[in-house]
Order: structure tokens, then sequence, then C-alpha cells
């Protein structure tokens, strides 16, 4: 694992950050306002607060932290069936460890658990095939989520139950898929983000090519990025560079692992499995287009939405929520009327609080938000609070 | 040392002998079964003049403990570790060195300890055997005695496999009063070496990952490193082993308690790179992960070489460093320099649902 270091190196983070700031002191004249620069994938934001890259950047930049945490944004209506599911009896429902937390309209699946129903936490899909071949009496379902990432490997994990024909096997699929997301929040009025991060891993199963929409139709510059901190802060100063010189492109940062055409085996799989959904409802964003997939007719047989009959029903957002305008990065997190008093990562009340992922859990955990705030203030970029 | 003396008895008494493969409910009935299976068992292997009265109760000398110290500590922890067996330890070892490592801590002289097992009917009785056995040869490396104990089998899926519980008693000698409201400003942090060994191995071994890092338990008995630390840095404020929870928690506790700010560096927390590539791995923060050989001591300002010194001079200290400082920032926030560079908070853990680790 000695490789890493190279890429958590402070001195050439150093050498990066003199040049971002002489960057920011030629543009910021033309902006008149911070710049605000996106990332959409839950695993910069990860980074950014466990190295505190926000604190070593000029305070002319705002990290707005994107949608890109799958548990995050997973409606409350979704939950609520993953739970009427695991609490039948013969089930045994499987999962990623960050799935168990996420609230649903009365409780979430870790108190689902404690109340007697079988949920267990597995590392990957294929674990749960294993569990129903060692169970074959008992119906073992995948919750299965989690953007382009996970897709293959769920896909693969259904491919070989069909081969292997076990039957006892399903998926209850809540996979999302990130373009149509970045384009409805490019298509929102109050749309003010300057430069994105693209999602490396995604980008590994997807490509270059799916972003091109964001340079050539919305002239924002977007630089694939890998998730070492070098990595972040390398992708942050190339989006500044364009920026700085009027350009807007795909740009990859992360060469090293993202192939420009993606991986063909992957998206082969996702294709032979998945299909769009006409829309999916996110959390804190609202229903989107072609944002989620769903199994094929082929595979109905593992399709747990057709397996089992489920509630179905469509719970809105706690009126006080505010994660939308966070997402967009409309306000800070701490901004939001709920932060930290109603909404706390225990008791959480809105999508961003869930995972460690989510901007308002990582600010609460890791974030030292005095004094972010009293830096902003000196920068006249927040009002000092009464 | 051996508070117990040895040559009380003068001959080795004959033991019942078990035949039985497995634990059943009958070893738990109270009949024949059950003695054949403390004698052959428990008491062969603990092999001390108290434990042999085979009276309900261990009895021992006011006077003999008040040669230790004016004040006693008393302790309990309960141990339901799974798997039974890992890399560099056992149940066995963790319910002895948990037990008189939380004694320690609060400078106390760990003299005895009891055991208490629930076992879940189908035991292997070899492996009941070994755990024995482990716990006694830890507890005489140790010179503590274990000198009471129950027994209790319950049926299938009523606990798992087997669970421990031991009882310390020590001996707080006089004038020493360690607590962890006393952190004060300008006071150093010390760790006696690598974080998250015991953490990441259990979670290994379990199996569920199927990485094959070689990581093995910290597992040790602390009192004999505590000894030296406070007779090198007599004014030391503070210690706590880092078990569950990690560094990061004890470290939030100091916090909170003495009302402190604490900054730490990252670059200089003492963390091995297969633990730092099983956490990257598993997306785990090695700050959370639990130890059982690791303690954090808050030094005064003016004793942290000392200190330092006579905590490497240890074997179970040896790669012991100074992470970092008691501030007067924030009271209640502990806050990290990261090896990138930036600063980040280190708080408490929100409700983690990691597996059964001590
Ligand atoms: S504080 Fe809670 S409700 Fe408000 S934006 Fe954050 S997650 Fe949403």
């Amino acid at each position: 694992m000695k490789f890493v270091d190279e890429f958590r190196d402070p001195a050439k983070a150093q050498s990066l950050l003199v040049e971002i700031r002489q960057m920011v002191e030629r543009i910021r004249p033309k902006m008149n306002r911070p710049l605000y620069i996106m990332e959409v994938c839950g695993g910069h934001t990860h980074a950014i607060f466990r190295y505190g890259i926000e604190t070593m950047l000029p305070d002319e930049i705002e990290l707005v932290h994107g949608p890109g945490c799958p548990v995050c944004v997973l409606p409350m209506g979704r939950i609520d069936d993953c739970i009427a599911i695991a609490e039948r009896p013969n089930v045994i429902m499987t999962t990623f460890g960050d799935a168990m937390r996420v609230p649903g309209s009365k409780k979430s699946l870790l108190t689902a658990k404690a109340e007697g129903a079988d949920v267990r936490m597995v590392y990957s899909p294929l674990d749960a095939l294993q569990l129903a071949k060692a169970n074959p009496d008992k119906e073992v379902v995948f919750f299965g989520l989690g953007f382009e990432t996970t897709m293959p490997s769920t896909a693969l994990t259904v491919l070989r139950a069909e081969a292997e024909g076990i039957r006892n096997f399903s998926l209850f699929c809540n996979h999302i898929t990130i373009i149509p997301t970045v384009k409805a929040i490019l298509d929102s009025p109050d749309f003010q983000i300057d430069g994105f991060l693209g999602p490396g891993h995604v980008s590994m199963v997807i490509g270059n090519e799916p972003y091109q929409f964001i340079a050539q139709h919305y002239n924002r510059p977007i630089v694939v990025s890998g998730f070492e901190p070098l990595d972040v802060l390398h992708g942050i100063w190339m989006v500044l560079k364009q920026i700085d010189e009027g350009r807007s492109e795909v740009e990859n940062q992360y060469r090293r692992i993202v192939p420009e055409g993606g991986n063909a085996v992957a998206l082969d799989a996702i294709g032979k499995v998945f299909e769009l959904r006409e829309f999916f409802e996110w959390r804190g964003l609202g229903s989107i287009d072609h944002s989620g997939v769903r199994v094929r007719e082929a595979y109905a047989a593992f399709d747990a939405e057709k397996k089992f009959t489920m509630p179905a029903v469509m719970i809105a957002d706690p009126k006080a929520c505010q994660c939308g305008e966070v997402l967009k990065g409309i306000i800070k997190p701490w901004a939001c009327r709920v932060y930290g008093k109603g909404c706390t990562p225990e008791t959480p009340m809105g999508a961003l609080m869930v995972s460690s992922e989510g901007a308002c859990a990582a600010y609460f955990r890791f974030g030292d938000i005095e004094k972010i705030r009293s830096r902003r203030v000196e920068a006249g970029i927040e009002e000092a609070s009464a | 040392m051996s508070v117990v003396d040895p040559d009380v008895r003068t001959e080795k008494p004959v033991r019942a002998r078990l035949s039985a493969a497995n634990v059943t409910l009958a070893h738990g009935g109270g009949g024949k079964a059950m003695h054949d299976l403390i004698d052959s068992v428990f008491i062969d292997s603990f092999d001390n003049a108290l434990l042999e009265t085979m009276e309900d109760q261990a009895r021992m000398s006011l006077s003999a403990l008040m040669r230790h110290g004016d004040r006693l500590a008393f302790t309990t922890d309960s141990y339901v570790v799974s798997p039974l067996e890992f890399p560099g330890g056992d149940i066995g070892k963790l319910a002895v060195c948990g037990t008189i490592n939380d004694l320690a801590v609060g400078g106390a002289t760990p003299l005895y300890l009891s055991c208490a097992v629930i076992i879940e009917e189908g035991l292997d009785v070899e492996l009941l055997r070994r755990m024995v056995r482990s716990m006694a040869d830890t507890a005489k490396a140790a010179g503590v005695a274990i000198v009471t104990g129950d027994t209790k089998v319950v049926g299938r899926g009523a606990c798992d496999r087997l669970f421990i519980n031991t009882t310390g008693i020590g001996v707080i000698r006089e004038g020493l009063n360690l607590s962890v409201s006393s952190a004060r400003s300008g006071d150093a942090i010390l760790v006696n070496g690598m974080l998250g060994d015991h953490g990441a191995t259990i979670l290994n071994a379990r199996g569920d990952m199927a990485l094959t890092t070689p990581i093995a338990s910290d597992c040790a008995a602390l009192h004999g490193l505590i000894e030296d630390l406070l007779r090198a840095a007599p004014g030391t404020r503070f210690i706590r082993d880092a078990t569950r929870g990690g560094l990061a928690t004890v470290l939030n506790e100091i916090a909170v308690a003495s009302k402190v700010g604490i900054d730490i560096e990252e670059a200089q927390t003492p963390l091995r790179e297969e633990v730092k590539g099983f956490c990257e791995i598993l997306g785990l923060d090695p700050l959370y992960l639990a130890n059982e050989g690791k303690i954090v001591c808050v030094v005064p300002p003016g004793e942290e070489q000392t200190a330092l010194k006579a905590m490497r001079a240890h074997p179970l200290g040896s790669e012991s460093a100074l992470i970092g400082r008691i501030t007067d920032g924030r009271a209640g926030r502990v806050s990290m320099q990261t090896v990138f560079g930036g600063r980040r908070i280190v708080d408490m853990l929100i409700g983690e649902q990691l597996p059964r680790i001590c």
C-alpha cells in the first residue's frame, strides 16, 4: 500500500496550492462572487473532509458537495419497501453497512433487524448469492444500490444466479445513474456551479464521453478525478486552469485508472441486466427522468419488485429539510433550518446527514464550522450571525 | 508478583477426568458432570490454593491487600469476541488482559480476577480447555490469580459458543490520582505503539472480507508498562486503554471531561501499513479501530521525554510516540493535522455497527 503516499505528499500539495491561489487572484475580479466547484461523487466528499482539503483552499473557492452519495439520496418510500420485504418471514435481507442506517418513514433496516427481521451486512452482492446457496429454504434478497460503480457487480451477480439456477435469490434494485442527475442540477433555475469534479470510479465504468454535454452545452469545465487527496487538489487545479484560460472541456485527471471508453465488460453486464426507469425519486432532489435502472423482464425471476408485493408509497421529505438547496450549493449545510438541531447523524431528517459521505454529516463530523464561518465572515462571503 | 503462595499445597491433587468431547446441558446441571467439568478444565488450569478450597467465595486478607496501597480498584468486563481464536490471541487471553488493563490504567496493581463463563451447549471441550489454559497462562505471566468463578451452560443459540466475564481487584498506591478530567493545556499525549491492530485483526479473521492481511491482535497486559511509565513520569495525569472506539474515542472523552481542546498530528500517529491499507479498502478510519494492548497517556510538559523513554524501553512500548498536545482550544474538540496538511475534526463515533470485537 506504500504507493498511496505519493498521492498524499504535502509538499506537492503546497506547490499546487500556490498556483491555485495565483489563478484565483486572476479569476476573482471577473467574478465578483465565490467560485463554486461541485464534486459529484461521495468519495470525493469523503476525501475532502478526511484530509481537511477545504481548510487548505483560498476562501474564494466554495466546494459544493453534490448528490454523489447513493445512500443519502434514497427516498424514504424505497426504504419502507425494503423493510416490508425484510420483515416477511423466511426472507434474509442483505445489504451494505451504510444502507442499514438510512431512515424510512418509520424506521431503518437496523431497527427492523433489532425487531427481529433477518437483515445481514455483506461486502459484495456475491456474498448474498453465497448466502442464498447456503440457505436454500430462505429467500435471500440483495438491497442493491449505488451508481455505475456498484452496478456491474450487481449485474454480474444476477447473471451468475441465472447461470447457476439459484432460484431463491433476488435483487431489490435501487441503482441510480449519475448523468441525468448532473443534468437536472445544471437545468435547475438557481444553478450557479462554475465547474465540476467528475466521479472517478463511475468513469472507470462509463468512460469520459457521457460528460461531453456538460462542457459543450453548458460550458462548464469538468475534470474526472481520483480519490487521493492530491488527486482531488489536482482536479480542482485543473478546473481552475480551464476557467482561467476560458476553456470548458472534459479532462481526465485519473488517467492511471479511467480508460477513455470505460469498461466494456462492465457496461455489457449492466446493459444485459438493467434498463432505464422512466423516472426515479431522489431524496432532496425530487423525481428525475431516467435516473434509475430496473431489472429487465428477461431476469424478472430475480427481481424482488416482481417477486414480492410492497407498499410502494411515495413519501415526501419533511418540510423543514433543505437538502435540495444544499445539494445544489445554494446554501451551506449549517444554514439549513434543522442542521444540528432536529437533524444530526444520530437522528437524520434529511438525506445528507445519513452517511459520512453526505455533506451535512461530513461537516457535522469533520468540519470546524465556527472556524469556517468566521473566515467566511471575514472574507465577506457570509454574514455574521446574530 | 504472585499474591498467592504456591507452597501452601504440598502435592498436586488428582483431578477428575472428563471424557465427553462436547459440553452438554448436563455440564451446567449442578451434578457430577458439572463438577467434573469444573475440576478437570478450570481448577486444573487455574491451579491455585484459593480456588482449590472450593468455597463459594474467595477470601483474601485485607492486611495483605493494604501492603499495595490505600484504595481498592474494582472492575468488570464481559468478553464476547467472535471468532474465539484469532492471530495474536483468543477470548481467554483477552478476558484476562482486558480486565488487568482496566485496573492498571487507574494506577492499580492488579491482584485477583474472577472468571465466569457462559458456554453454549455443544462447545468442543478441547476448545474450552484451550481457552481456559490461555487464561491461566496469561494470568500467571501477569502475576495475577484467578480466585473464583462460575460456569453456566445454555441451550444452542442462547449464546455464541463461549462468553467470559472477568472481574478484577487491584490496589492503588497512596497519593496516585489519575483522572480523565485532569488534562491541562500544554500536556503531551502519548500512545505506546501501533494503533488499530486488534480491530483490524478481528474484522479480518471473521473472513467476511476475504483479505489475507498479515496482522495480529495487540492483546497484552499493560500493568508492567504502566508501572514503568508512572515511575518515570510521576506527574502523569491520566491513562486509558484505547479499546472499543479506538484512539479517537479516548481523545474525545478526555477533551470533554477536562474541558480542553486536543490537537493531534496524523503523521505522528503510529499505524501499520497493513492496517492503513486494510482500512483504505474497507472505508474504515483506523483512529476508531479497537486496540487491546494500547494506552493513551496524558503527561505534563517537562515529563514527556522521560515518559517516552521509559515506555520505549518496555517491550510493549517500543513504538511509543508523542502524537499531540492538549490545547486551550475549544473545549471538547479534538482536531487533527492531516498528513496532507489540512485540518479536520476527530469526532466521537456515531453508532457504527461493527461486529463483536471484544
Ligand atoms: S441538515 Fe438535515 S435536513 Fe438540513 S440539509 Fe442537511 S441533511 Fe438536509
